[in-house]
């Protein structure tokens, strides 16, 4: 840039239109595993679709045409409420701890905290939860399995918690104080609330995220062939199910596997786009 | 921008407000005042509950990894043996293995990943871009089973077929695209790694660059720089701290991934200079062999290896947060002024 001529010299046009092709290039490289995911997904998921998915256990004998993952959908239902149940009022109540009480050190590191947790590999989250309730259980469970995801949770709802409720201006807190509302009730009813639909985001996204964690649940909600919804068994999840059938040998369990997935990517997408159009509607979004 | 919002929430604040008014001084001043407590200690708890959850994570892999740590001391980390038979454990294959993927990936998945942070904040119309950060975004949605699912049946066959005689024909010569290609090992791993960390690089460098002044922007264009000089100049310079620090960030999720790695790598505990090769990591030796570990040694070793991830992850993160912190940390500020 030192030779700052009025006439731009031949390479440095060059290079220029160069980088923007390469960022063109890049752009494209990285659309297209997106596209090759989803158009493979839909069209091997929407041919294995069919009723029996939704209705059935899966066959008896493994490779057998026909079944379902009935039960899986139903135990991945079950343990993300497990999960939420956990997961939601943890991460709400640490995230209005952080924004609207903490001061001074314990803040900043429950903030620090949450991010090193927010990094923890799922697996070793699953370890951990292995050690304290499969190890005394003597057996693994859905409960199990729902503790892992709830903890998994809480990260992204604390910080998502926090930064909504940081975005509601003061003023309106000072209003409601000044008002001689209680603390509690003016931080649940006025500065909550006004932030719900931002709250409400970062709970969906956890939900999201962790609805298709797979690493967590297996040794702690194990899997299972069979019907159950007891919380003290082992219990069968989508993701689970789709990885050990498309490990399997068998064509059929393979179409059972790609359903699967189709179903998991319907759910996952849907929530986020949902979430994305409560939040470019409600306040919370519209102060991003 | 906080300043031109409060006129809407206001207005649905406003009624709770008016009836708390009428409300609030006929209530015994100690019973608010306990209920100001204990929801504070409620709140407190939550917060402490985040603490006590990663200590507790901490003391379980300890406690669980205790009989390898006090069996195999060091030597857990330098031997290369895996032998459930005959109970000896090292775990350098799988340092290994985790250590080479995430390279891998990263090789691939950065200049990618910059290329597309660039693209968006710097160069692509505006209409393009909510739309290209919601694809992006999209790709990190995607769970990792579902990335290794399409890899055995997509992926593998094409490598197979074509993209790996290609690389062996052209780059065969460096040794790290030779012998057999049975298409699952380290190069899937690390292509299907770096397709999942792509979203994550390129959305905190998208952070990053934003969070340069424009200021910045607008000095280099002024000296006449073209586009390209100005992005280089005055926006990626300042913001290399910040991009390394996703890059690390990126590191910490692709050493911890766990499905798709498995589902491809070929779970074959061997040093091999060639990435055609079957590897194993750290994350899919644990999730393959540990419902399997019979006896407390082995499982043991395989909790002692968690412990090991767990410790490595912790510190690659906290290394990226400070990085990126130290570019953004900034802007909240400068961009109320």
């Amino acid at each position: 840039m030192s030779e700052a001529t009025p006439q731009i010299q031949w390479h440095r046009r060059v290079a220029d239109k160069l980088a923007t092709a390469l960022a063109v290039i890049c752009v494209l490289l990285v659309i297209l595993p997106l596209a090759a995911v989803f158009i493979y997904l839909v069209i091997r998921g929407v041919g294995s679709l069919n009723l029996a998915f939704f209705t059935h256990i899966p066959s008896g004998s493994p490779g057998e045409p026909g079944g379902g993952m009935a039960n899986a959908i139903i135990g991945s239902v079950v343990i993300l409420l497990i999960g939420s149940v956990i997961g939601v009022p943890l991460g709400v109540g640490s995230g209005i701890y952080l924004s609207e009480y903490s001061r001074g050190q314990f803040g900043k590191v429950v903030r620090f905290t949450a991010d090193v947790l927010n990094g923890v590999p799922s697996i070793v989250i699953g370890i951990a939860v292995y050690g304290l309730l499969v190890l005394r259980q003597k057996h693994f469970s859905a409960l199990a399995g729902g503790v892992a995801l709830g903890i998994m949770m809480i990260p992204t709802i604390t910080r998502s918690t926090e930064e909504m409720l940081r975005l509601v201006p003061n003023s309106i807190r000072e209003a409601a104080l000044g008002l001689g509302i209680p603390q509690w009730r003016s931080t649940l009813s006025i500065t909550l609330r006004t932030a719900m639909s931002g709250v409400i985001t970062g709970v969906m996204l956890a939900f999201a995220r962790v609805s298709g964690e797979t690493a967590p649940l297996l040794f702690t909600a194990l899997g299972n062939s069979y019907w159950s919804t007891k919380l003290n068994q082992p219990i069968a999840a989508l993701p689970l199910q789709i990885y050990v059938y498309a490990l399997s040998p068998y064509d059929e369990w393979h179409r059972l596997a790609w359903a699967g997935a189709l179903v998991l990517i319907v759910i996952i997408v849907a929530t986020s786009a949902s979430v994305r159009w409560v939040a470019s509607r409600g306040f919370a979004g519209g102060a991003q | 921008m906080s300043v031109a919002q409060p006129q809407q929430p206001m207005g649905s604040a406003l009624n709770p407000v008016g009836e708390h008014l009428r409300v609030v001084p006929r209530r015994s001043s100690v019973v608010s005042r306990f209920a100001d407590f204990s929801f504070q200690g409620l709140v407190w708890l939550s917060a402490a509950c985040v603490l006590a959850i990663v200590a507790f994570i901490l003391m379980q892999l300890i406690k669980g990894s205790s009989l390898s740590l006090h069996q195999f001391g060091w030597k857990f980390f330098t031997g290369s043996d895996w032998d459930p038979v005959n109970g000896n454990f090292g775990s350098v294959p799988f340092v290994y293995g985790t250590l080479v993927s995430s390279l891998v990936a990263l090789v691939i998945a950065v200049p990618l990943s910059l290329g597309v942070a660039i693209f968006i904040t710097e160069m692509c119309p505006r209409s393009l871009r909510g739309i290209l950060s919601y694809l992006t975004e999209l790709l990190a949605a995607i769970p990792s089973v579902i990335y290794g699912m399409w890899a055995i049946f997509v992926l593998i066959p094409l490598l197979r077929r074509y993209i790996g005689p290609a690389l062996a024909k052209t780059f065969g010569w460096t040794g790290l695209f030779t012998g057999p290609i049975y298409g699952g090992g380290m190069l899937t791993a690390g292509i299907i790694l770096a397709i999942m960390l792509v979203p994550i690089i390129s959305s905190i460098t998208r952070e990053v660059l934003t969070a340069v002044p424009h200021q910045q922007r607008e000095a280099a264009l002024a000296l006449g720089a073209t586009r390209w000089e100005m992005i280089r100049v005055g926006v990626l310079r300042n913001a290399r701290a910040g991009i390394f620090g996703a890059i690390i960030l990126g590191l910490g999720r692709a050493l911890g991934e766990t499905m798709a790695v498995t589902m491809v790598i070929g779970n074959r505990p061997k040093i091999t200079k060639s990435l055609f090769a079957p590897a194993y990591t750290m994350a899919s030796v644990i999730a393959n062999e540990f419902s399997e570990a019979t006896d407390d040694l082995y499982l043991s070793s395989l909790i002692e290896i968690g412990l090991a991830l767990f410790i490595v992850t912790i510190i690659v993160n906290i290394l990226a947060q400070f990085l990126i912190w130290s570019v953004t940390r900034g802007t909240p500020r400068r961009a109320n002024v």
